[in-house]
């Protein structure tokens, strides 16, 4: 893996392309050109913000940001899965608020039980994504509108068992109060969560045949079939995933919040994953993108939008920034693919 | 030809027409073209030849505004041309006929042929009567009124009808055209219409158009073509006269040495029956029996639509059984599902390559592993070293050209694209190892290899199943032949009983028999027309390839 073999059968007139290369160019050739242009991008947004308050980049706010970051970054990764193997989640955000909802109800109705409370709460959050795996695979629906039908529907089921009111009071459990507020080894056990998260999908996606397996799955779906895959398996085994990770994250929120939250909150975590996950360089067709750069692209996004708050900007403009840096991300992506200028796009 | 030629009158110092001049063209680490210079003289036809992959495609993308050239320039009439687009090259005067037609579907004729330059009144509507006298005009001045019904609607079209709506839109339009290329035009042409077009040409030719026309076929290029330019591996292998060569030399030039030894012929095959399929039916064929021995190798033969890659898919477990069975090594099995025909040993390289078999955007190491991870992997954790060892071997094995196997697929060359999906196969090791037009596309270099490929295969114990519309592939290299029609087999052919003519009267059997018997019911007669019809292209790139080699 780590150094090129020389050709196999060397035509005379071939581009010699280098057999090996020197240390820094292989470390950033393992980087990415993408994740490069995402790490100077943070630095740039680091260095701005912390040239106008120096308070910035103090080890508190870098912890505020993190926290902030948590939840979406949770929603970022998985969504990361489910656009390598070709989808797309777009009822994520409404299915942490269910979780969260759901959680905090189950927790007080069975006489303060956090255990309960969690479990129902990710059981949930599976069932919903293994549902909206089976609608988009059996039901043959295109992933973006099954899953916007569930942004809206899910949501509506939160807002239905909860009344549309916060549920439940859970900051005297010395669980939810962990999850919110505890440290391990300094940091956050939110933030802990995101790491575990993002390392174990990491790995699942780099090192394992199930990964190869995702990709090939969003590469090219035929040959895929062909080549013996599971398709069915793995696409609702993606969905299970997102939303058993959707969840979590609904989890975190009513711990961080302190009671169950139907709607605030979680409203908008759906763009806020997809835009990290493409600013982060999946391709929305599928088979391209990894962890690393939708981590890099969440940092970025929630250092911007700490920062547009430290300086007190109107939150409105953080949404027109957001869709702004959707769109930009997507066009750069497909610029790179050099698809030409005509028509709907492939 | 017959007609005079009215003598262009080539201005001394600039080479008038369309040319390429130093034109090299990469892409990624492969060098399409390399120093491209020709000149494409108006009132003259000038065939461009070479190996698929030779860079052809390439050259006529970057003359006709597709593709920017890495390097040098294109001209025409000895003025430099910069084509950032096809509508450049448009308004320049240069126009192709590709290979494939783009046609709008539900839109008529008239409105296909003019798209995006539709008359219209002073309203801003369409104006349906200019438009039906435009198109009226056009087709009788082209000679296509007879063969084409501009109301017809793009769905409705057949292939030549097709083709025929793209040379309207080349000839039509304000800037008349300079220089028109021809993407092997006749590909899905019968006799009949490949005479109306050469006719056309003629004509382009005598109104000083510079015409540039690709083709494999020898008799069409020696037919039409006034010189005849040879690409090899993306460089100028020469320029010919067409009336002082012969198909040797262009051969030599094309290939650059000699071709007999193509065929690896051996004779390995065991009595112990691997596959063995009886009465197969699903939605696409019926009532397949057919059997493959170890170290087989069995060709299905026939036109296209006959069935045979349906049949290809069925036994990779893709297509629903309705009836019959398939069994291998002795086993029936239950083939639900790709994944079943992979666990039992059944290995597909597909027929559309790029579309069923390969993750472009991957390396040759992720394509070759894909269906050997299980015997990869620990836990569930794929073991790189391993991994990368599998597939340098076979890509050493197969000779797969490529910097290195953490190349991306997508850019290798056709063959050697194909390689990978047989290296696939290969680290797999399949009993059964389908085939589907595994030479389409490929260079005569990757097609002998590919052969090599098959009979190392053979010689494994490996029962091989090749589907290939190319008769000689078939006849070379199948120690048996299977032919099919419409989705059901129709003989059976040893390797000495094989002859391209044998061959051809069982792919068309049913349609012989059909003609023969007068008391066939009328709707037996249409259908059978209506399979001839579809079958045509193939049908007619047979007889090609026959007339060929005889």
């Amino acid at each position: 893996m780590t150094t090129a073999t020389p050709p196999t059968a060397p035509a005379p007139d071939a581009g010699a392309l280098p057999a090996r290369s020197g240390g820094p160019r292989r470390l950033l050739a393992a980087i990415g050109g993408q994740n490069l242009s995402l790490i100077g991008a943070l630095v740039a947004v680091v260095a701005l913000f912390g040239w106008l308050d120096p308070n910035f980049v103090g080890w508190d706010n870098i912890r505020v940001i993190a926290e902030a970051a948590t939840i979406s970054g949770l929603l970022a990764v998985v969504q990361t899965v489910v656009i390598i193997c070709g989808g797309l989640d777009i009822s994520v955000g409404s299915q942490a608020g269910l979780a969260s909802v759901t959680s905090a109800m189950v927790f007080t109705s069975a006489g303060a039980d956090p255990y309960l409370g969690i479990g129902a709460a990710l059981a949930i959050g599976a069932g919903i994504g293994l549902f909206n795996g089976a609608v988009i695979v059996y039901g043959r629906v295109n992933p973006t509108i099954a899953t916007l039908a569930g942004l809206a529907a899910y949501k509506g089921v939160a807002q239905l068992v909860s009344d549309g009111r916060a549920q439940g009071y859970v900051l005297g459990d010395p669980v939810f109060v962990f999850l919110s507020r505890g440290r391990i080894a300094g940091l956050p056990t939110m933030v802990w969560l995101l790491i575990l998260t993002a390392v174990a999908v990491h790995a699942l996606l780099t090192y394992t045949d199930i990964g190869r397996n995702v990709y090939a799955i969003g590469g090219n779906d035929t040959a895929a079939r062909l080549a013996g895959i599971n398709l069915n398996k793995y696409l609702l085994a993606a969905y299970a995933l997102s939303g058993t990770v959707a969840a979590l994250a609904g989890v975190l929120l009513t711990a961080r919040t302190g009671s169950g939250q139907p709607v605030s909150g979680s409203e908008g975590l759906e763009l806020q994953s997809i835009t990290a996950a493409a600013l982060g360089g999946c391709a929305l067709k599928g088979g391209r993108g990894g962890v690393g750069g939708t981590l890099l692209a969440v940092a970025l996004l929630g250092a911007l939008q700490n920062g547009l708050t430290v300086q007190g900007i109107n939150s409105f403009w953080q949404n027109v920034a957001q869709g702004a840096l959707l769109v930009a991300a997507v066009v750069i992506q497909q610029r790179r693919n050099r698809e030409r200028a005509v028509g709907l796009p492939a | 030809m017959t007609t005079p030629v009215p003598p262009p009158v080539p201005p001394p110092n600039r080479s008038p027409g369309l040319s390429a001049e130093g034109v090299s063209k990469r892409f990624g680490a492969v060098r399409a073209l390399e120093g491209v210079t020709l000149d494409f003289p108006p009132g003259r036809v000038t065939a461009l030849m070479g190996e698929n992959g030779a860079g052809k495609s390439t050259l006529l993308r970057i003359l006709t505004g597709d593709h920017r050239p890495t390097e040098g320039r294109v001209l025409l009439d000895g003025e430099t041309v910069d084509l950032h687009s096809p509508q450049d090259a448009r308004r320049a005067g240069i126009r192709i006929i590709p290979q494939e037609p783009e046609i709008i579907p539900h839109v008529p004729v008239a409105e296909n042929v003019y798209a995006g330059a539709l008359p219209r009144t002073r309203l801003r509507l369409l104006d349906r009567a200019g438009l039906r006298r435009r198109i009226t005009a056009d087709l009788a001045r082209l000679g296509f009124a007879k063969v084409l019904d501009p109301d017809l609607l793009g769905s409705e079209l057949t292939p030549a009808q097709r083709q025929l709506v793209e040379i309207m839109r080349a000839l039509t339009g304000s800037v008349p055209p300079r220089a028109i290329a021809f993407d092997e035009p006749t590909s899905s042409l019968s006799e009949h219409e490949v005479e109306a077009l050469f006719a056309l040409i003629g004509r382009l030719r005598d109104a000083g158009v510079a015409v540039v026309y690709v083709s494999h076929r020898m008799k069409e290029v020696f037919r039409l073509a006034d010189r005849i330019a040879v690409l090899r591996d993306g460089r100028v292998a020469g320029v010919v006269e067409a009336a002082a060569t012969d198909e040797a030399e262009l051969v030599r030039l094309m290939v650059g040495r000699d071709l007999s030894s193509l065929f690896v012929r051996q004779q390995v095959a065991t009595e112990r029956v691997v596959l063995d399929v009886r009465g197969l039916t699903t939605d696409d064929v019926a009532g397949v029996s057919l059997r493959v021995r170890a170290g087989e190798v069995v060709a299905l033969a026939g036109l296209i639509g006959a069935g045979r890659s349906e049949l290809a898919l069925a036994l990779a477990g893709d297509a629903p059984v309705r009836s019959g069975t398939v069994a291998l090594n002795g086993e029936v099995l239950r083939l639900r599902n790709p994944r079943d025909a992979v666990a039992a040993g059944i290995g597909l390289a597909p027929e559309e390559r790029k579309a069923q078999a390969l993750f472009l955007q991957r390396s040759i190491r992720d394509n070759t592993s894909l269906v050997s991870l299980h015997r990869l992997r620990r836990w569930r954790f794929v073991r790189r070293r391993q991994e990368r060892a599998l597939a340098q071997e076979y890509a050493d094995r197969l000779r797969v050209r490529a910097p290195s196997v953490e190349a991306d697929v997508r850019t290798l060359s056709g063959g050697n694209q194909q390689k990978v999906v047989l290296a696939r196969w290969l680290a797999r090791k399949p009993d059964l190892l389908i085939l589907d037009e595994p030479t389409r596309g490929v260079d005569v270099g990757a097609k002998a290899e590919i052969y090599r490929i098959i009979a190392d295969l053979a010689r494994e114990g490996t029962a091989v199943l090749v589907i290939s519309s190319e008769l000689p592939e078939v006849l070379g290299l199948a120690d048996r032949i299977v032919v099919m029609q419409n989705g059901r087999t129709t003989g059976e052919l040893s390797r000495d009983q094989a002859t391209e003519e044998a061959v051809l009267a069982l792919a068309m059997a049913e349609d012989l028999a059909a003609a023969a018997d007068p008391t066939t019911t009328g709707a037996c007669a249409d259908a059978a027309t209506a399979s001839a019809t579809d079958a045509t292209p193939d049908a007619d790139a047979d007889a090609a390839q026959t007339g060929e080699t005889r």
